[in-house]
């Protein structure tokens, strides 16, 4: 006769081994870095800053002070104004670019490592192609052809990601794909569709975020670089890159112009790699047996 | 008979710290095994058979904390520095694992395997190493041993690489074999034929062997003694024959009356233990089985048995209530 | 809502197994993992399937599913055939048959409440009404020994593995379901909760009124829920029998080999020394002829010649053998 498990709420109830992993005072510091940059970024328009644009021919390369709290760059703009303003190009890209990466590529790596066969070896394939196209020579033939501007940064940033999360989308279905749950699903009855939504993709969006994070902060150096060489956001709007290669011409009369929005990048960058590197620990619990 | 002792654990006992509290592993465990015999020992998962396999090689994580002596050969194995344990370690303890594709080296072919052990220990030159591989493949049933040389794991069945892991084990003539499981992830044909491999080369070499199972019907054939564990502790301990015409304690009880017997009818319903093994982060004040045990009354819930002589020598049982005299199988 | 259920008498089965092969490449290579194996299962009854591993009676389970195609032969549920089957037709039949698998704790989506794990079947199916599902759900759980109120919440992580099982019974069984394949329950579970699901399962067959087809390499497990036995080696029947009778008196040596090698926990059994000669051939390039003949020590000439047929050898006994333990009749 079957016999009734009278006692699981007493060992039911503490959580698993994983999640009681304690957060570092290093995680928490980057989680506020990135919320200051963010909101400063959302309020730039209400916050009480000059003009990020507004030139001041006699104050060129001024120091600190009272009207401008990080001086002025080589045109008289003021420093801290343009570094806010640009913060907001950064983040935009930033995130928005492997948002693209992470919806197309990672539907695309479901899609293949569920379904396997033809469909899976042409899209690996068509990766592998686009893997192949330097970056860069990519970047300068869409702007030449279409014109510098934030979208179209965004969108060959974005389509530059794809493969990266197709791979991570594509090695999590594979593994889950085969496990015994998905099976069950199909014995019920249940639709590609339904097995894709319902079994896969909870357990496929974890990592896939895990790893978005990351790409966020790739990217945000990648967008850097391109303004850097005046490939990225045309001027007069400011995107961290970009301060940084206007920096470089005064470097030996005021090198803070280039390091400021340097410092900036670095700490964005790092703290997205922080945080991104703690959900993947967290989304990968090694639970070890007795 | 008396054999000399060669293995005895001493009052040892493994902690844990777990996230979820302090583990108790094993828990005050007192065994011993002499040359020429086979202890078993029987439990389920998590009763921790194959943490007191770990504490006797020294192999613990990391963070497990382990008190209690280890004897082996005079020497005490916890208090040893790691070289002369190192050099212990398959040479004098030898020991086999459940799952023969993890301990097989994936990337190595099995001759390199066999030859380092042998190198290694017996500082045989190539030559020698390599003839006495051959040799070693040859004794434990291996059809075509030269060849298998050059082959890797994952070219072999389960039941040959079973076979590679026991000859490697016992290439440099160990004093001491530990098996955990050897033959839970093989076929029962093929399980025959290993444990009857373990048995005819334990005979030659007058080796001591502890096989470590959760199937019943594996001790009761092969080994001298048998020791039952439970959340950590001895539970029972006897001579084979004596455990099985004479158990004690209800949980080897029960353990036995739970398998399907061959020659029981279809759709007869079997005697199951009801409830789970208890979580080992919190061990209870009573005896550990009380919560599912048929015969418990007041005392079991209070106060933790000590194991306690029975009538007849080297049978031990840790019961307030023990059962009386108990027919083997098919009851 | 006990059902009084008597295995029914009635002449056409309820599963009807023909002629079905199933081969896959594996790098190149063909594996044989079914060939040429027939069964039927009636209404009411559990018919064993034994076997060691790589003999394809997991194979054997998913391809009656569908869920694995196989390569010929048809596979006939309540007089219609499912290998003709697809899309729709196919899926609408599946809450007929269901599947429980080896590993309890895998065949739960860890991202997912018991719940809903239970309640997707349902869904799937259609059953709109939420208070409707509920209820369904609730009651599943009570009839496998869970208190729903303390389970539905959880995620499977938080369970161990007898108890996963039990949610996996739940599953199959909120459906209503005629037939049950379980493929291996009880090998991943501990001693002392494998007796409390076989116990569970049997005592769900006659509350629901199911058909089972009961696969494992567990002799013992096998003889002690079936009504009658199928054992396979290398993708072949060898043996069909009932359960009892089989086991006293194996007509076909691998049979026997099985039986023999099965350790007796009574210390006066001496195990015998194996009779068994090396190990299974791989599917891959199998022997001709009787599979068996390379360990079988009745082999012959005819039997790597002349693959064996399933004979009658005693009333309701059938073996596939030129040299059978009892005499064709």
């Amino acid at each position: 006769m079957a016999t009734l498990e009278l006692r699981i709420d007493e060992d039911v109830a503490t959580s698993p081994v994983a999640r009681t992993r304690r957060l570092g005072l290093l995680f928490w510091m980057a989680v506020g870095w990135m919320i200051f940059v963010f909101v400063a970024a959302a309020l730039a328009n209400v916050l009480p800053l000059p003009s990020p644009t507004d030139m001041d021919m006699l104050e060129r390369r001024g120091p600190a002070s009272m009207a401008h709290w990080l001086g002025t760059d080589g045109l008289g703009r003021d420093e801290l104004a343009r570094l806010i303003y640009g913060a907001r190009i950064s983040l935009t890209v930033g995130l928005c670019g492997p948002v693209i990466g992470l919806t197309i590529g990672g539907a695309l790596g479901m899609l293949a490592g569920y379904f396997r066969g033809r469909f899976e070896s042409v899209v690996v394939g068509s990766m592998d192609v686009l893997l192949a196209f330097p970056p860069l020579i990519l970047a300068l033939a869409v702007t030449a052809y279409l014109g510098q501007s934030v979208l179209n940064l965004t969108c060959i940033l974005g389509v530059l990601g794809i493969p990266a999360f197709m791979r991570v989308a594509r090695a999590a279905t594979l593994t889950l794909a085969r496990r015994e749950f998905v099976i069950a699903a199909q014995a019920l009855g249940a639709t590609h569709a339904r097995i894709l939504l319902r079994e896969l993709l909870p357990n496929v969006l974890l990592p896939l975020l895990a790893f978005f994070l990351l790409g966020v902060a790739v990217t945000i150096v990648v967008e850097g670089a391109l303004s850097f060489l005046g490939l990225g956001v045309p001027p007069p709007i400011s995107s961290w890159g970009s301060m940084i290669g206007e920096g470089r011409e005064s470097l030996e009369v005021a090198p803070q112009l280039a390091f400021i929005p340097a410092i900036a990048l670095f700490l964005t960058v790092l703290s997205f790699n922080l945080v991104g590197d703690t959900l993947q620990a967290l989304t990968n619990p090694r639970q070890s047996a007795l | 008979m008396n054999e000399p002792v060669l293995l005895s654990v001493e009052d040892a006992s493994v902690e844990l710290p777990t996230p979820r509290g302090n583990l108790r592993a094993v828990d005050h465990v007192d065994l011993a095994v002499g040359a020429g015999r086979t202890l078993g020992v029987v439990g389920e998962s998590g009763c921790g058979k194959t943490m007191l396999s770990r504490a006797i090689l020294q192999l613990l994580p990391k963070k497990a904390k382990l008190s209690g002596r280890v004897m082996f050969d005079g020497q005490d194995l916890a208090r040893l520095d790691p070289e002369r344990l190192r050099k212990l370690r398959g040479r004098s303890l030898a020991v086999v694992f459940q799952d023969p594709m993890t301990s097989l080296n994936p990337v190595l072919t099995i001759g390199t395997q066999l030859i380092e052990t042998l190198q290694e220990h017996l500082e045989l030159d190539s030559l020698a190493a390599k003839k006495r591989s051959a040799e070693l493949l040859a004794a434990v049933g291996i059809p075509a041993p030269e060849q298998r040389l050059t082959q890797y794991p994952h070219q072999l069945s389960g039941g040959m690489r079973q076979r590679v892991a026991i000859a490697i084990a016992l290439s440099c003539e160990p004093k001491l074999l530990i098996a955990d499981e050897p033959t839970t992830a093989l076929d029962v044909t093929i399980q025959a034929q290993i444990l009857d491999l373990l048995a005819r080369e334990q005979r030659r070499r007058h080796m001591a062997m502890i096989l470590i199972t959760h199937d019943l019907g594996v001790v009761a054939g092969r080994t001298d003694e048998v020791a039952v564990m439970y959340a950590g502790r001895v539970v029972e301990r006897a001579p084979t024959p004596e455990l099985f015409k004479r158990m004690r304690m209800p949980y080897t009880e029960a353990l036995l009356a739970a398998i399907p017997k061959i020659d029981a009818a279809p759709h007869t319903p079997l005697p199951a233990i009801s409830g789970r093994p208890p979580d080992p982060t919190r061990p209870l004040q009573g005896c550990s089985f009380s919560p599912r045990c048929r015969y418990a009354a007041g005392r079991c819930f209070q106060e933790k048995p000590p194991l306690a002589a029975a009538e007849s020598p080297g049978h031990q049982y840790a019961c307030f209530h023990p059962i009386g005299i108990m027919a083997g199988a098919g009851t | 809502m006990k059902q009084d259920v008597r295995p029914s008498v009635a002449p056409k089965p309820l599963l009807e197994v023909q002629n079905l092969v199933v081969e896959y490449a594996v790098g190149g290579k063909t594996i044989h993992a079914v060939s040429d194996v027939s069964l039927e299962v009636s209404r009411g009854e559990t018919l064993g399937l034994v076997g060691e591993s790589g003999c394809g009676k997991s194979t054997l389970g998913r391809a009656v599913l569908q869920l694995r195609k196989p390569t010929s032969g048809r596979v006939m549920f309540d007089g219609e055939d499912l290998t003709a089957m697809h899309g729709e037709t196919l899926r609408r039949m599946r809450r007929r048959v269901q599947l429980i698998f080896q590993d309890p704790i895998a065949s739960l989506n860890p991202r997912r409440r018991i719940g809903d794990i239970i309640a997707e079947p349902l869904a799937i199916s259609g059953v709109k009404d939420p208070k409707q599902r509920q209820k369904l759900v609730y009651d599943v759980l009570s009839a496998v020994g869970l208190d729903p109120s303390l389970v539905i919440e959880r995620l499977p992580h938080e369970f161990s593995g007898g108890q996963c099982q039990r949610i996996c019974i739940a599953r199959a069984l909120v459906l209503n379901p005629e037939f049950i394949i379980c493929d291996e329950p009880v090998s991943a579970l501990d001693v002392s909760i494998r007796a409390q699901i076989l116990n569970l399962l049997e005592e769900m067959k006659a509350r629901y009124g199911l058909t089972l087809l009961f696969i494992a390499h567990d002799l013992a497990v096998v003889k002690a829920v079936s009504d009658r036995v199928a054992v396979m080696y290398l993708g072949r029947l060898c043996e069909v029998g009932p359960s009892e009778q089989l086991f006293a008196h194996p007509a076909h040596p691998y049979t026997a080999l099985l039986i023999e090698a099965i350790p007796v926990p009574d210390p006066d059994v001496r195990p015998a020394e194996s009779v068994a000669v090396g190990e299974p051939p791989s599917p891959i390039a199998p022997p001709s002829g009787c599979r068996f003949r390379t360990r079988c020590p009745r082999a012959d000439q005819r039997c790597a010649a002349e693959v064996p047929e399933l004979r009658e050898v005693a009333p309701g006994q059938f073996a596939a053998c030129h040299h059978p333990l009892i005499p064709a009749g």
